[in-house]
């Protein structure tokens, strides 16, 4: 156990490096800059910029204390604003941002997985159709076209919600929801189609045959297996939010990461990017690794010793 | 007992057979499309795509406007049957410019297609047909890739080339073959242990042989259906990307980016954005129904 855990921590250690490089030297190729750029900058900027940069060492040099800075947290300054750090962009956008993104995902917990329980549960009946009715909807609507659908209805025409900013529940739920549609839908067609394996099996013919109740076979016999794709799914659930936090932030104007990382890549502010891409990355990494004990444990039907090969 | 060659006797051929195929056979792609047919809602999404590809390729030359010709006197017109969806707020028709959009679209899912099809099959069965090594390097490679989610590199990448139609073929040239070259490495890992793969080896039979004529033909099935769900994600991907601004440059609209524009005067011109969102709808879902009855059609195993 101990060993396999090691073995995913080095892996995960791996690929944010390979992250970390690739998007070091991708920021490097622009053409024209980012670094020695034809476009005039603040003095005080460049200053920053060369000092932490050290733009005359050698590229390979620059590389070495961009990893250092790295460990340490470092994550540099803007390259659009004065006295700004990259770190100071995420220390104020990412609790909003988490906070956001943690109801999102408990929205899409909620609804998707008795969603996809009931629809299993009530096969080829109505219930059925009508859930999976709506993930079809819920999978083919952008996070873009709901959220500026639902503000257009909620707020412009019933006047039910306040259509931007940030600050009381009620600003949470339209963009909670927009978030939330897409996974969601796929948790429920997911859950759906797990339930039915797992209905299939022959150990519920066996629970059935020996006169348990109906109930308990459905919860502690199919719910508890088959919810675990659903684990397996929270890596690309939270992957997913993330992505989503980038439209839906700007459409409703919160001031989040993700808004963040939207106007630097409209500012064309390259140290941002690389810094909040980097944040991202070690994010989603350490959480499909999470993710990926969590099922080892949960699952007892993987044996951890064979991931040695 | 000795049995010696006198005591046996031939019998007289007789014109029966011991069995006989009554039906003719069908073909595993003509079982496919029975089955497909029998789908209505899939066949609604195909209906629907076919009917989007001939307005995209034909719509334009009969619209008699242009989707970038501005006129400053007839602005933010509501529907009507001169301009059926409207002018916006340079008093371009909306209905030409969606109908580009469509083009934009379209050709975007073409393209992500393609690219799936060449990189991530001939990747996918090179690592599955060779094994050992190189498989394992092959597969850390997108493993690597995997470990943030497609739309950052996406992001990142059109940050460095900037934006512009090209440089979004190009993108998701480089990042939307992995998923298929996962599955195509799965199914010819197991597909290179059987007894007919053994049989063409015996007749000597060349390694890419074997691969073109015998692996390959015989993922059809998953290939076909990874496709056609890649389509939407790439028609989403663009929609996204033109959102955010780093999608088609003007006057060029593709409908992310007349949704994005839309969202300004949301309040007093809904219906800009009503009909560029219905149609990036319209078309995911189509794409997704369609994807959903291949699945079905060409891979009964996995039918739930």
């Amino acid at each position: 156990m101990i060993q396999y855990i090691l073995r995913r921590i080095a892996v995960s250690l791996l690929v944010l490096w390979v992250i970390v490089t690739v998007t070091f030297f991708l920021m490097r190729i622009i053409p024209g800059g980012p670094f020695q750029g034809e476009k005039k900058l603040p003095p005080e900027i460049r200053k920053n910029i060369e000092e932490r940069y050290k733009l005359n060492d050698p590229l390979l040099k620059q590389y070495g204390d961009y990893l250092t800075n790295l460990i340490h947290w470092d994550l540099g300054p803007s390259f659009k604003y004065k006295g700004q750090t990259v770190n100071d962009i995420i220390e104020k956008g990412f609790p909003i941002s988490a906070a956001l993104g943690g109801i999102a995902i408990m929205i899409s917990l909620l609804v998707g997985i008795p969603a996809g329980i009931i629809s299993a549960l009530r096969q080829g009946r109505w219930p059925d159709y009508l859930a999976m009715f709506f993930s079809t909807i819920g999978i083919s609507v952008p996070s873009f076209i709901l959220a500026t659908l639902l503000m257009y209805f909620i707020s412009y025409k019933l006047h039910l919600l306040p259509s931007a900013l940030w600050g009381s529940p009620k600003h949470v739920i339209m963009p909670a929801i927009a978030l939330s549609g897409l996974p969601t839908a796929f948790i429920a067609r997911l859950m759906r189609s797990s339930m039915l394996e797992v209905l299939g099996q022959d150990y519920i013919k066996t629970a059935r045959a020996k006169g348990l109740p109906k109930i308990v076979i459905i919860y502690r016999h199919t719910i508890k297996n088959a919810i675990i794709p659903v684990v397996t799914y929270l890596g690309p659930l939270t992957a997913a939010i993330l992505t989503g936090s980038f439209v839906v932030e700007n459409i409703f104007a919160i001031p989040g990461l993700g808004k963040h990382f939207v106007t630097s890549i409209y500012n064309r502010d390259y140290t941002v990017i690389m810094g909040v891409t980097v944040f991202y990355s070690i994010l989603l990494v350490t959480l499909n690794l999470l993710v990926d004990l969590a099922y080892a444990v949960i699952d007892p039907r993987i044996k951890l010793f064979e991931a040695k090969e | 007992m000795h049995f010696s060659a006198e005591m046996f006797r031939p019998l007289p051929r007789e014109k029966k057979s011991t069995q006989e195929i009554v039906r003719p056979s069908t073909t595993y792609w003509q079982d496919a499309w029975r089955r497909l047919k029998k789908n209505p809602l899939a066949m609604a999404g195909l209906a629907f795509i076919i009917f989007l590809l001939l307005l995209a390729t034909f719509g334009p030359m009969i619209s008699p406007y242009s989707y970038s010709d501005q006129n400053l006197l007839n602005t933010f017109k509501g529907p009507s049957t001169k301009h059926w969806f409207g002018t916006d707020n340079l008093g371009r028709d909306v209905f030409t410019r969606v109908l580009y959009g469509a083009r934009i679209s379209l050709s975007i899912g073409i393209v992500a297609s393609l690219v799936n099809f060449v990189i991530g099959v001939i990747y996918g069965g090179v690592a599955g047909y060779v094994g050992g090594k190189v498989d394992n390097v092959m597969m850390r490679i997108v493993d690597i890739l995997y470990g943030i989610p497609f739309l950052l590199w996406v992001i990142l990448l059109m940050v460095v080339i900037g934006p512009g139609l090209i440089n979004i073929y190009i993108v998701l040239g480089v990042v939307y073959w992995l998923p298929m070259a996962r599955i195509v490495r799965g199914q010819i890992l197991s597909l290179k242990e059987q007894e007919y793969v053994l049989a063409a080896k015996t007749i000597g039979s060349s390694s890419r042989r074997i691969l073109l004529r015998h692996l390959i033909p015989n993922t059809m099935g998953p290939i076909i259906v990874t496709m056609t769900l890649a389509i939407p994600e790439a028609i989403f991907t663009e929609a996204f990307l033109s959102f955010i601004g780093l999608g088609v440059s003007a006057p060029m609209a593709s409908w992310g980016t007349l949704a994005s524009e839309a969202l300004s005067s949301l309040k007093s011109h809904p219906y800009l954005l009503f009909f560029p969102a219905a149609a990036i709808c319209l078309t995911l879902f189509a794409f997704n129904f369609l994807g959903d009855g291949l699945r079905d059609a060409l891979d009964p195993r996995m039918r739930k």
